[in-house]
């Protein structure tokens, strides 16, 4: 495997200390290459969301070692000076609810990312427009979130993930809310994206639906991760 | 980038718009206040200016004639006339009362003014309907916020009078409307007794054998007589030659009258010092606790829509916005909150203002500072909201 992507090496993270830790992550290697989609499967309790939060930069690991593309991003401590920036410019995020900005319409809740990171209004809303496009709600860039439908805001959710083109993807329970074909729907652009834009995509999931289309899936149990091969099937 | 504070409003402007119309009322209200008490201080200028007079001359050691009571003798103008300088005194009388016409009374305040020609201290200095008086007794010249007509009777005490002239914009410090009568009726005003009364007085006066002396009979009746009468006026209003300065004319009538005389400058600060000092802290009063509730109210409205807007906060941490643009949307809106405020308040204020029954004066340089008050209280008042939006985890937007 290439060095690219995103790897984990022996992720250790506890929450508290004393009498009253908890080891929620107890060790976690894991690797998802550019291009690549994998599925992340656990029970409740297992430190699915520990995980997220961790390679989300939103909570500190307690050990380990996380490398983002090239660099190393974790080891004994952040190595990298800015996890604001960090966020917004390298890791995307999909949430199980769409989480739109309910006063930004469909086409600026897609360009707000870009915006913050500098590029001008019109750079970050032509970018907006083309990736809503590519996910079928071009037609919806005018509305307000709330009148979408629920497939329509999670695609604008999706495009929002996307739009900074991070190396990496976090999408946590993103096919819950979604009917079956839907959901399928979700999984085949989350491919077709990781491949065109080179993006490695973690998704957290339960959903019955889309386990058979990961190729690779990351088992955890009680903060442990196993590697399965998975089936990969109707992608087509 | 957009501005994350204005798409927010232009979103929810129902609530903003509410919210910022009912914070106006409230911003009106303290406006309004201000004004009432310019309008005091306003009242009380106009009422110096109007009397036409640059030194006041009252009883030894009293704050009259407007703050305290004062009687002095009403030929001691005669002396004051001839002093230098001096290029016309004369005589005034000040009584609150009630004026009766038909059924209605009015409180008004009566002015005794001597008859003369027009521009003797104490005079209206203009009418807008009418004439001024020209007879000794029995006329009156009104301000037209007493609501009386030329041609109206009218009654002090037990004399009717009739409306020759009205005036307007002359009040006393309290805001009642002047009515001006003639010096001689107003002293008798000042000191009329009911008829009961007087017989009382000539009985008790006949019984005293100090002044029913048997074989002296004119005793009795010029005592009588100057009981009957009454000497005092008020004050005397004096109007000096430009050329001469008032406080060394003050100093002489002190010296050689033994009379208290105020000039202009310290007739103002007897009137907004002493007078209407009580009703401006009170005022003052009434504006702190105006603009603490109206800062608890920016404050609450500020909270509350940012408490309805964690989850969006938490997203927007997520996806990396800064700290400084999320605590600029809250502040943005409560400054925006301030805005819609304040103009609903001036607005409101300008149109009520009229209404009032004293007089309101709305200076814009109360507007410039109630302005700034109201931007620096939502500053302020968006704090805690700020400090809620700070405080949330951006670890939130991903969930357990
Ligand atoms: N802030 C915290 N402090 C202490 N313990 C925590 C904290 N967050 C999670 N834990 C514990 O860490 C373990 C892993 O929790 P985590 O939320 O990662 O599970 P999960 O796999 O997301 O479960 P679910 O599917 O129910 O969401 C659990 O035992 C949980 O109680
Ligand atoms: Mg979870």
């Amino acid at each position: 495997m290439n060095g690219k992507g995103i790897r984990l090496e022996g992720l250790k993270k506890r929450y508290g200390s004393g009498d009253t830790a908890v080891d929620a992550l107890k060790n976690v290697d894991m690797h998802v290459a550019p291009g690549e989609v994998v599925g992340l499967i656990g029970p409740s309790g297992s430190g699915k969301s520990t995980l997220l939060k961790c390679l989300g930069a939103v909570i500190e690991p307690t050990a380990g070692r996380m490398i983002l593309g090239d660099e190393v991003i974790y080891e004994n401590g952040w190595r990298v000076k800015d996890l604001r920036a960090l966020r917004r410019d390298r890791i995307g995020f999909i949430f199980q609810a769409p989480y739109l900005i309910p006063f930004l319409d469909v086409t600026d809740n897609v360009a707000l990312l870009p915006m913050l990171a500098g590029r001008p209004n019109g750079v970050a809303r032509a970018r907006a427009l083309e990736l809503l496009q590519a996910l079928d709600v071009g037609h919806r860039a005018k509305a307000m979130p709330s009148q979408l439908s629920g497939g329509e805001q999670q695609r604008v959710a999706i495009a929002r993930g996307l739009v900074n083109r991070p190396p990496v993807i976090l999408a946590d329970e993103p096919t819950a809310p979604l009917d079956s074909e839907r959901a399928l729907a979700v999984i085949r652009i989350l491919n077709d994206m990781a491949r065109k834009l080179e993006t490695a995509i973690i998704v957290v999931t339960h959903d019955e639906k889309i386990i058979p289309t990961f190729k690779r899936i990351y088992h955890i149990r009680d903060g442990v991760t196993y590697e399965e091969a998975g089936e990969g099937r109707g992608l087509d | 980038m957009i501005s994350l504070a204005g798409r927010d409003i232009m979103h929810a402007w129902g609530k903003f718009v509410f919210t910022g119309v009912g914070l106006g009322l409230l911003i009106g209200v303290t406006l309004t206040m201000a004004g009432v008490y310019r309008g005091m201080v306003d009242d009380a200028k106009v009422l110096l200016d109007n009397s036409g007079a640059d030194l006041w001359v009252v009883q030894k050691d009293t704050l009259g004639p407007y703050a305290e009571s004062s009687s002095i003798y009403d030929d001691t103008w005669r002396g004051i006339r001839g002093m230098p300088g001096v290029v016309r005194a004369a005589n005034v009388t000040y009584l609150t009362m009630q004026v009766h016409h038909g059924e209605r009374d009015v409180r008004a305040m009566v002015t005794g003014v001597t008859v003369g020609e027009a521009g003797t201290p104490g005079w209206p200095p203009y009418l807008v309907a009418g004439r001024q008086m020209t007879r000794g007794h029995y006329e009156a010249v009104a301000d037209m916020a007493t609501g009386f007509k030329p041609g109206d009777r009218i009654q002090i005490r037990r004399n009717q009078y009739t409306v020759v002239g009205l005036t307007r914009r002359m009040v006393s410090s309290s805001g009642d409307p002047m009515v001006f009568i003639p010096l001689k009726d107003a002293q008798e005003a000042q000191f009329l007794k009911d008829n009961d009364a007087i017989h009382q007085q000539r009985r008790r006066t006949g019984e005293n054998p100090a002044f029913n002396r048997p074989g002296v009979p004119g005793v009795l009746d010029a005592v009588i007589a100057s009981q009957a009468t009454n000497p005092s006026v008020n004050a005397v209003l004096v109007q000096i030659d430009p050329n001469h300065d008032p406080a060394q004319i003050a100093e002489s009538i002190r010296r050689w009258k033994r009379l208290t005389v105020y000039t202009r400058s310290q007739m103002e600060d007897i009137l907004v010092g002493k007078l209407i000092a009580t009703s401006s802290r009170q005022i003052g009063m009434f504006l702190v606790i105006l603009a603490i509730v109206s800062a608890a109210i920016v404050a609450f409205i500020i909270y509350t829509l940012t408490l309805g807007k964690i989850r969006e906060i938490a997203v927007l941490k997520l996806i990396g916005t800064k700290n400084r643009t999320i605590a600029g949307l809250i502040m943005q809106q409560a400054i925006a909150l301030g805005l819609i405020g304040f103009v609903v308040g001036k607005i409101a204020a300008t149109i009520w203002a009229p209404i009032f029954p004293k007089y309101v004066l709305l200076e814009p340089q109360d507007a410039v500072s109630g302005f700034l008050a109201v931007v620096v209280i939502c500053i302020l008042s968006s704090v805690i909201a700020i400090r809620a939006a700070l405080k949330v985890d951006p670890a939130e937007a991903i969930g357990g």
